[in-house]
């Protein structure tokens, strides 16, 4: 927070007053409902992730560095801000792996150095060994990466709070939005990693549910072309690839970003794009605005120097979820805080225009996600109409009686 | 629909057409509104309700409102970090005020001086002399502060901060905070009684409205909506206004496209007028015959008799229509 930029010179003097207040009021805290508390009780949160590998000569959008830390940054900032008023403060350990360093190891010394609250930016083997290890500590982990569905199903675990959504919601959001405009013959295209099978697996399961038709699958062969230099030699075979089939809209699932963006423009009928390019779903863009989600994007942008990615944003409800939680009950203890946030009590306001909370059967968030294509938020999911007994959020991804997951 | 309730609807508008009519004669306010998309501020006359005519303002015009003697109408230019003062005789904005970045909402003092503005970027109050156009105070406060409510007596300044959810209290003599309450998710608004023994705070994610008394900082009563048909996400409280008898509260209940009738006594609800889409800010006529609300997807505001508590007529004003303020006559 820079509370002291301000465009009148005059201003400058008073700042310095405004700063004393500001000690002063951490100090003794003010109002009686908070008097008890002389000391601020510190709250520790760390964000574990790992170094990105360098980005190539040329990145036209390269994963900033500070990628979810920088929101995490911002929900500290905004968790102090109420802070003061109630006699906490929240600290904020950044955690950054370099390439083979042991997560296990690194998660212990966190804990071991009084962290309670873990956000894990890692692929879904590594938080689950975390999760493992750190079994029966009392520390609270939150998944806000990992899309995998088997961390939501079979593979489910008690301490892991999921801030990212799975890709079932994902693709459920995807074909609600599909099946509202009555796209309703998908032709997938599907990459090589294993991601992109799992997400194409989803948009299956989707695909049912929400009443669409795959009407052609075919695995993407010609590399990743969407990388490609413009004087690279480009395959025949991806020009007439899409060739003779009958579909109303294709769906690419490349999670890794290889070959998706090639394909809009060069499908053999005039056909869009969606999936993983294209019309993407999505939990944060830069384009989104209404919501009050303005004020998150200018107040992200002063402090990081840069737009807000759904990583950043992700970080930044997992640190303001715990915050919400020690506001309301006053525990900062993380077996506390980790009972009331799986409760009805608890409501996370995050600029999506309804608050949010947990699947209490898969500790999933529950939220409404966004459909955009890179320059313009199309539409916002659960689509209109399509109901549900508990909340259309619930809509989105697995349900309670379809879960396999066993909390334990 | 029926015919009955045609029949029901056009003796009303009959009857309202007589009314103004009768109104006319003691002579019409003027009701501003602040159009967030347009820049523009939208004037309607009450006996004619229909825009007379549009001024032009700063970038994303929200919070308004008027000095006392309606002479000069107080806008805030949100992108232009500033609050634009308005000439109400020529519809010409005449000066600017210090307002700190990104004003929201603002209230202005009882007697008329100063103005206390929230800053909903920088986490502030700021206290603007009006006359002189110096900063008197900036207040640290929660994340993102909006509502502003000022005591009928002017001691105690509340402002409302939506993602820290806390109402908190200003001293404004000492312009120091006195006390926090929590409440629901995303405090919008905070409106005292007359009387000033009670304050109104609504909370648009939380879909509740809080009634605290001031004295004891206590939470006295958790308003709840229920509206057959719409869903709980939908009902988003915003804006509050009561009558000065403190007998009646009205409640605009944001995308469930309601305003809620109070009984202010009891906390019940009694009834909800269907008005325009996304309904957020309220403005009474000084003589509390007229209600007016701001339905900011639909781009009109709706008219509503407080007597009768029957919606009687839209009026189409700019893009996104956010603040409403009624002049004297």
């Amino acid at each position: 927070m820079v509370p002291f930029r301000s465009r009148h010179p005059l201003l400058a003097c008073q700042a310095i007053c405004l700063l004393l207040g500001i000690c002063i009021s951490i100090a003794l805290p003010i109002g009686p409902a908070w008097a008890q508390t002389p000391q601020p009780v510190e709250i520790r949160i760390a964000l574990i992730t790992r170094q990105p590998p360098p980005p190539p000569l040329y990145e036209f959008d390269p994963v900033p560095e500070d990628e979810g830390l920088a929101g995490g940054r911002l929900a500290v900032r905004d968790n102090n801000t109420t802070g003061q008023f109630t006699g906490h403060r929240y600290i904020l350990e950044e955690e950054t792996l370099e390439e083979g360093q042991d997560a296990i190891a690194a998660a212990r010394s966190l804990v071991a150095r009084g962290v309670g609250f873990l956000a894990v930016n890692l692929p879904a083997d590594e938080l689950l060994a975390i999760a493992d290890a750190l079994k029966g500590e009392n520390v609270m982990l939150f998944n806000v990466s990992a899309t995998d569905d088997r961390l939501r199903g079979d593979d489910c675990r008690a301490n892991v709070f999921h801030m990212a959504p799975s890709r079932a919601m994902l693709t459920d959001a995807l074909a609600q939005f599909l099946a509202f405009k009555r796209w309703r013959r998908l032709f997938l295209i599907v990459g090589p990693q294993p991601g992109d099978k799992l997400y194409a697996e989803a948009m299956k399961r989707a695909a049912r549910k929400f009443g669409l038709v795959i009407a052609a699958e075919k695995p993407w062969e010609f590399g990743p072309l969407a990388r490609a230099k413009a004087d690279s030699p480009t395959t025949a075979g991806a020009l007439t690839f899409t060739q003779n089939l009958d579909y109303d809209i294709a769906v690419v699932a490349d999670e890794a970003g290889d070959f998706g963006d090639y394909l809009a423009y060069r499908t053999w009928d005039p056909r869009l794009v969606v999936g993983t390019q294209g019309l993407i779903a999505t939990t944060w863009h830069p384009t989104f605005e209404v919501w009050g989600a303005a004020q998150a994007q200018t107040r992200f942008r002063r402090t990081a120097d840069r737009l807000m990615r759904p990583l950043d944003y992700q970080v930044w409800m997992a640190v303001r979820a715990i915050g919400e939680a020690v506001t309301q009950t006053k525990a900062t203890d993380p077996s506390a805080v980790r009972q009331f946030i799986r409760g009805t009590e608890f409501s996370l306001p995050a600029y999506k225009g309804v608050s949010l909370s947990f699947r209490p059967w898969d500790q999933q968030l529950r939220q409404p996600l966004l459909l955009v294509q890179p320059r313009f938020l199309v539409s916002v999911a659960p689509e209109q109409g399509f109901l549900h007994q508990r909340t259309p959020l619930d809509t989105l991804g697995f349900d309670q009686p379809e879960s396999a997951c066993k909390l334990q | 629909m029926s015919w009955s309730f045609v029949d029901r609807r056009t003796v009303l508008t009959v009857m309202g057409a007589a009314w103004l009519g009768a109104a006319a004669e003691a002579g019409a306010y003027t009701i501003y509104v602040s159009n967030e998309k347009d820049n523009t501020i939208s004037v309607i006359d009450s006996d004619k309700l229909a825009v007379v005519s549009t001024w032009k303002v700063g970038r994303r015009p929200r919070g308004i409102t008027l000095s006392l003697d309606g002479k000069w109408l107080y806008v805030c230019a949100s992108d232009d970090n500033r609050v634009d003062v308005v000439d109400t005789a020529t519809g010409k904005v005449v000066r600017n005020l210090r307002s700190g970045p990104d004003p929201e909402l603002f209230v202005l003092h009882p007697k008329g001086n100063p103005l206390y503005i929230a800053n909903e970027d920088d986490n502030m109050v700021t206290v603007v002399d009006v006359e002189t156009n110096r900063v008197l105070a900036e207040v640290p406060v929660g994340v993102e502060p909006e509502g502003m409510g000022i005591s009928p007596d002017g001691a105690i300044l509340v402002n409302t901060s939506e993602t820290t959810n806390m109402a908190h209290f200003i001293d404004t003599t000492s312009h120091q905070v006195v006390g926090n309450v929590l409440v629901d998710a995303r405090p919008r608004i905070a409106e005292f009684s007359t009387d000033g023994k009670t304050l109104w705070v609504s909370s648009e994610v939380g879909g509740t409205v809080s009634v605290i008394d001031p004295a004891s900082r206590q939470i006295i009563k958790k308003i709840e909506f229920s509206i057959p048909g719409i869903t709980k996400e939908a009902i988003q409280p915003v804006g509050v206004r009561l009558t000065k008898d403190g007998k009646r509260a009205f409640v605009a209940l944001g995308p469930a496209n309601r305003v809620a009738v109070v009984n202010a006594e009891t906390f019940e609800v009694e009834k909800y007028l269907l008005v325009g889409q996304r309904v957020w800010q309220l403005a009474m006529t000084p003589d509390e015959k007229l209600l007016i609300s701001t339905n900011g997807v639909s781009n009109d505001v709706s008219i509503i008799d407080v007597e009768a508590e029957k919606v009687l007529k839209s009026v189409r004003v700019g893009g996104y229509p956010w603040g409403v303020v009624v002049g004297p006559k």
